[in-house]
């Protein structure tokens, strides 16, 4: 199959492309999140982000904090942004590194007014945004401004033989395209770091990723108390058959193909710079951590292999979901986009599950809503990386 | 094309994926190893589920596991050529 050149994008003012078109209400703090959803409920079409958040936090966590907040503000799938917080001075923070984009933000904050007045000032201008956003219309894109991120769930033995490498395959495939892709999850390489590592595109590369996964798993070595059974390998991927993180490791490698090298390695929601290319990113193998850390630094759709069913999805990043587990495609249908169960019983190829991968994420790119989105699936989960003060 | 009801990554593999909903208990067992296109026959002592692991050896304690023709664990207790290969009888070495 010839590799499609453009989709049907949204350029935005800094010329990314986003493929969905969402006026986002952001608060900077928990305590904010009662505010931001009220707004959303007044302004049908809007969507409040809450989470946890955003108080007390300082140095590398605070910076995390930020860069994740600020980021999702950021991504083109994002028009316009209504930020929330219960203070003046980083609510500002938020909207100035967001405005960078040139998108249309604004910053409202609660005390001297109370949750009352600010949600009907910031209905009021939330309003206009969503009619803004309204009237802007797709374009033909190169395929070139895609930004593509991978990360999978609930893993189990049928994500390793099958729908892994589907990713893999679709990859390597858009090895010379000029896509931005991106996997992460640091911890689920363990057992597969030496693999890993010579994967990159150069040895500094490779330096720069077995840094990153040591840092990761002294972290685990100092504060495990066990062998990490049913976290990591979880419950879920116990039951699915996976045994060891060796085991889910080689199975989570399948995603980067067989030839792809990978240019750069990215902190936790940092934004790449390097150009098109593969990356990887230093996250949490938590499904909703991880994307949403992808998804902060500016990647606008992402594919999610899953084996026992892993329902995640994003509140701006859609996620589209594959699968090759048979009982997974029959019993949790509704949440599958693209069923390679076939691979399995040898009535599917690679090469054809990479391409039906490719067109999947097409369409989803030109508008086609994911089962994520359509079930209401907006899982936003900061990563932190200790306590407040 | 037979029925394959399990699979192996790689021809240096001693554990095979299981890809039907339940092995068939003290039948033979039809495996396909991707990499190099050929079949095997396995014993199945067990009823072995959808996803899990067959044994492809006999394996004594301290033996390592082979899949995707890497080391993905130590065996921890004996395993007999056509048995369940899980938690039960396979620990990492890693954490």
């Amino acid at each position: 199959m010839a590799l499609p050149k453009t989709f049907q994008g949204f350029r935005r003012e800094n010329k990314r492309v986003g493929i969905r078109n969402h006026v986002i209400i952001l608060p900077v703090d928990d305590i904010s999140n009662a505010c931001a959803e009220a707004v959303a409920n007044n302004i049908k079409g809007t969507v409040a982000i809450p989470h946890s958040y955003g108080r007390l936090q300082f140095g590398a966590d605070l910076e995390l904090f930020f860069r994740t907040i600020i980021g999702t503000g950021k991504n083109p799938n994002v028009a316009a942004v209504i930020v929330i917080g219960i203070e003046p001075k980083w609510t500002q923070k938020v909207v100035d590194a967001i405005a960078v984009t040139g998108k249309p933000v604004e910053g409202f904050y609660i005390e001297r007014h109370g949750d009352i007045e600010t949600t009907m000032r910031a209905s009021r201008k939330a309003k206009e945004f969503l009619q803004w956003a309204s009237e802007k219309t797709r374009e033909e894109c190169p395929i070139s401004d895609l930004w593509i991120s991978t990360k999978c769930g609930e893993s189990d033995t049928t994500s390793g033989l099958a729908s892994c490498p589907t990713v893999g395959n679709m990859f390597d495939k858009l090895d010379s395209s000029n896509v931005h892709m991106c996997f992460g999850e640091t911890s689920e390489i363990t057992g597969a770091e030496t693999v890993c590592e010579a994967r990159a595109k150069s040895p500094e590369v490779g330096k720069k990723f077995m840094k990153t996964w040591n840092e990761y798993n002294n972290f685990i070595l100092e504060n495990k108390t066990n062998d990490l059974s049913e976290s990591q390998p979880t419950a879920g991927n116990i039951a699915g058959g996976l045994t060891t993180i060796e085991e889910k490791a080689f199975g989570n490698m399948q995603k980067i193909g067989k030839t792809i090298k990978y240019i750069d390695v990215l902190e936790p929601a940092e934004e790449p710079s390097k150009g098109g290319g593969l990356y990887f990113m230093d996250t949490s193998s938590a499904a909703a951590e991880c994307v949403t850390l992808q998804a902060a630094a500016g990647f606008v759709v992402h594919l999610f292999p899953t084996g026992q069913g892993n329902i995640i999805g994003n509140p701006i990043e859609p996620v589209i979901k594959l699968t090759a587990n048979p009982l997974t495609a029959r019993t949790m249908s509704e949440h599958i986009d693209l069923d390679v169960s076939a691979i399995l019983r040898r009535e599917m190829n690679m090469d054809q599950a990479g391409d039906a991968l490719i067109n999947e994420t097409m369409r989803v790119a030109n508008g086609r809503i994911t089962c994520a989105e359509a079930l209401g699936h907006k899982e936003f989960v900061i990563t932190k990386l200790y306590r407040s003060a | 094309m037979s029925n394959t009801d399990f699979i192996v990554h790689d021809k240096k593999d001693n554990v095979g994926v299981v890809v039907v909903e339940n092995t068939p208990e003290n039948q033979e067992c039809t495996g396909w190893i991707m990499e190099d296109d050929s079949t095997i026959k396995i014993k199945a002592n067990v009823k072995i589920p959808l996803g899990h692991k067959i044994a492809l050896k006999d394996f004594k304690t301290g033996d390592t596991i082979i899949k995707y023709g890497y080391d993905i664990g130590k065996v921890v207790a004996e395993i007999k050529k056509g048995d369940h290969v899980h938690v039960h009888n396979v620990k990492t070495k890693k954490w």
